[in-house]
């Protein structure tokens, strides 16, 4: 009991979280994007697969890390395109596009890597992205090493969160985003195009997502391999309506679910005779539990999943 | 130019729009299969022969259907309630470890054990889908996420049980639940292969959703929730009553299929016993537009696809993943095919 308190001490721990919430946070942000506009996202689990693999690719052929990200980006970009032309302007069901997403992307993005990777015996590995100290940041005792030396892409999803939370509540555009999440008909009023800010809401969060899922590839881990998403992108959407569709609430679900993770990982070595496959039950669980405790008070976009079709009510 | 809804639907567009969407779907896929250096007709030629060619690759392919028809059963019926049950993995997967625990040491003779496993298996299958519907009706809890999330903790709690009380300490390698008792496995349908009378009861399955969404009030109810919830309720339907009948219906037909899964082919359940059957059953419900009969007909399609494949691989080197492919563009383009079956396009 005591050890399992102890490691609650431990700066790795938290260090630690910080790593395990980062694709997390692109991931729900991708989503919160993309539901702020009216379009549910379950393209997200196929989504962080494909931006896993062409991140990776990419600098396995011979690419550096950034561009990794930035064909990552641009993969999942294409996938969300995809998703958003099916569900915004045609208005298929979000929910069934969005599964015929995820199936289509992580098939064709496991197709692609047997293609051009030739496997042996251990999937072949790059140089991931390194932890940076942040000049004199990184000196501060306790939280100089766990938030101030971490890897620059988890950098770039805290500054994604700021940026995010910015545009939504304080420009037109977020303004204008949010709207047609909540009354189409009033976007078409302004003289706006709600079809086309779906387009480009969808496009965008779904390049979020990639990049999410590139981080595992290039900088959590160094290789790609199938299955390796496990349902981050299905927590990421739990996680959306739990932060209530606000980017701030966001950070704190997705940090929250880190911690559990990250705790559970290390309370395996701690506690022992309880079987490993109950530790890594709890984030699940704990996704479920959050659900029902926030469902009957989430301020659900007013259009969430209803299509747009001019003139038609 | 824009979309209208047609005020009824023609049936041969019913017919078309499938094999409309599987022509599309295979079309696209000849791109991937070119880019690997392989003639896409060679390829395709190859699968046709891999899943049809011979009797034993036929009885192969069927032996595959068997549980794709049960979990496209599954997601059929959720789906015309507008249930999105994409927990049908984790159904399976109950089904399939309940049936092996019961089925291990049941003292009955083979007549009474298979349709009291097949039970089991069924009801662990419609409780677990049962949990989802639940929270949907009591806390407004989306249950694409929560069916999702259980598929991935199931797998782990079918993980924890065959490496612990039901783990088969004959097994050797990778571990293993218990088998079942040799007496209840289900016989054989055609002699020297694997395929079992499963497929008669996944057949016989699919008349029963039949008969019980076209011929019954439930059916009938089920059909106006799916069309307009607030208008079903309005008519006097009780919108908790059925759909917590659709959820207990879909999920008893996916933990079948790990049921049946597991008496005709596995005896005993591992965690990698199932390729994503009850993901694949979602494309097979789309594919048959829902329709129970049409079931029937996807699930032998995707299983020609899932067999034709993995020897397609082995003849051309072209990876065996261009299934998976194959499969979810079927999905994508079948949806869009769907479209054209109730909207049609003004100029």
């Amino acid at each position: 009991m005591i050890e399992a308190l102890e490691l609650l001490m431990n700066t790795s721990l938290w260090a630690a979280v910080l790593r395990i919430a980062t694709p997390l946070i692109f991931g729900v942000l991708g989503a919160l994007l993309c539901e702020r506009a009216g379009v549910l996202n379950l393209g997200i689990e196929g989504i962080m697969t494909m931006g896993a693999m062409t991140g990776w690719l990419t600098v396995y052929l011979g690419g550096d890390l950034w561009t990794g990200l930035l064909v990552a980006a641009m993969s999942g970009a294409l996938i969300g395109l995809l998703h958003a032309i099916l569900t915004v302007p045609l208005g298929l069901s979000q929910h069934v596009s969005g599964l015929g997403i995820t199936l289509f992307a992580s098939a064709l993005a496991y197709y692609l890597y047997r293609l051009i990777v030739v496997v042996g015996e251990l999937p072949p590995t790059i140089e991931p992205f390194r932890p940076i100290d942040v000049p004199f940041l990184s000196d501060i005792p306790i939280l100089g090493p766990i938030v101030f030396s971490q890897t620059m892409p988890t950098y770039l999803a805290l500054i994604s969160v700021v940026v995010m939370a910015y545009v939504l509540a304080r420009t037109p555009l977020g303004l204008a985003i949010r709207m047609t999440g909540e009354n189409p008909h009033a976007v078409e009023a302004q003289g706006l195009s709600p079809i086309h800010i779906r387009i480009g809401a969808v496009v965008a969060g779904s390049a979020l997502m990639a990049v999410g899922g590139a981080f595992l590839t290039t900088a959590a881990f160094n290789s790609f391999f199938p299955e390796m998403v496990q349902g981050r992108g299905w927590i990421c959407i739990a996680l959306v309506v739990f932060a209530s569709w606000r980017p701030g609430k966001a950070l704190i679900g997705a940090l929250l679910f880190a911690f559990f993770d990250a705790y559970q990982l290390r309370l395996q070595t701690v506690i022992e005779g309880v079987p490993y496959q109950l530790f890594l039950m709890a984030p699940y669980v704990l996704s479920i539990v959050a659900l029902v405790l926030v469902a009957r008070r989430a301020e659900v976009p007013e259009a969430l999943m209803t299509p747009y079709r001019r003139g038609e009510r | 130019m824009r979309l209208e809804r047609r005020t009824h639907m023609p049936f041969h567009l019913v017919i078309i729009a499938p094999i409309a969407a599987i022509l599309v779907a295979l079309t696209l896929a000849a791109g991937l299969i070119a880019a690997a250096g392989v003639n896409p007709l060679t390829a395709y030629g190859e699968m046709l022969r891999g899943a049809l060619g011979s009797r034993l690759s036929v009885t192969e392919m069927l032996t595959r259907a068997t549980p794709l028809i049960l979990t496209g059963l599954a997601a059929a019926v959720a789906f015309r309630a507008r249930l999105w049950n994409i927990g049908g993995e984790g159904q399976f997967f109950m089904g399939a470890l309940m049936t092996a625990w019961v089925g291990h040491s049941l003292g009955l003779p083979p007549i009474l054990a298979i349709p009291v496993l097949l039970v089991f298996g069924m009801s662990a299958g419609a409780a677990l889908l049962a949990g989802p519907a639940f929270l949907r009706l009591r806390f407004g809890v989306d249950e694409v996420v929560t069916t999702l999330l259980l598929n991935f903790i199931v797998i782990l709690f079918v993980g924890l049980m065959i490496e612990g009380p039901l783990r088969d300490p004959l097994a050797f390698g990778w571990p293993s639940s218990v088998p079942v008792d040799s007496d209840f496995r289900l016989p054989d349908l055609i002699a020297r292969t694997r395929l079992h009378i499963g497929l008669l009861i996944a057949i016989a399955a699919a008349g029963v959703v039949w008969l019980i969404l076209s011929r019954t009030v439930f059916g009938a109810e089920t059909r106006a929730v799916g069309l307009s919830a607030p208008a079903a309720a309005f008519a006097g339907i009780s919108l908790p009553r059925n759909l917590m009948g659709v959820a207990l219906f879909s999920g008893a037909l996916a933990g079948l299929a790990g049921s049946v899964e597991v008496l005709g082919v596995t005896a005993s359940v591992t965690t990698t016993m199932s390729p994503g059957f009850g993901y694949a059953g979602i494309v097979v419900a789309m594919l048959a537009a829902l329709h129970p009969a049409g079931v029937v007909v996807a699930a032998i399609f995707v299983a020609t696809v899932f067999v034709g494949a993995d020897a397609m691989s082995r003849a051309t080197g072209v990876p065996s993943f261009i299934a998976d492919v194959i499969v979810a563009l079927c999905l994508l383009t079948m949806l869009v095919a769907l479209l054209f079956t109730t909207y049609r396009v003004r100029k």
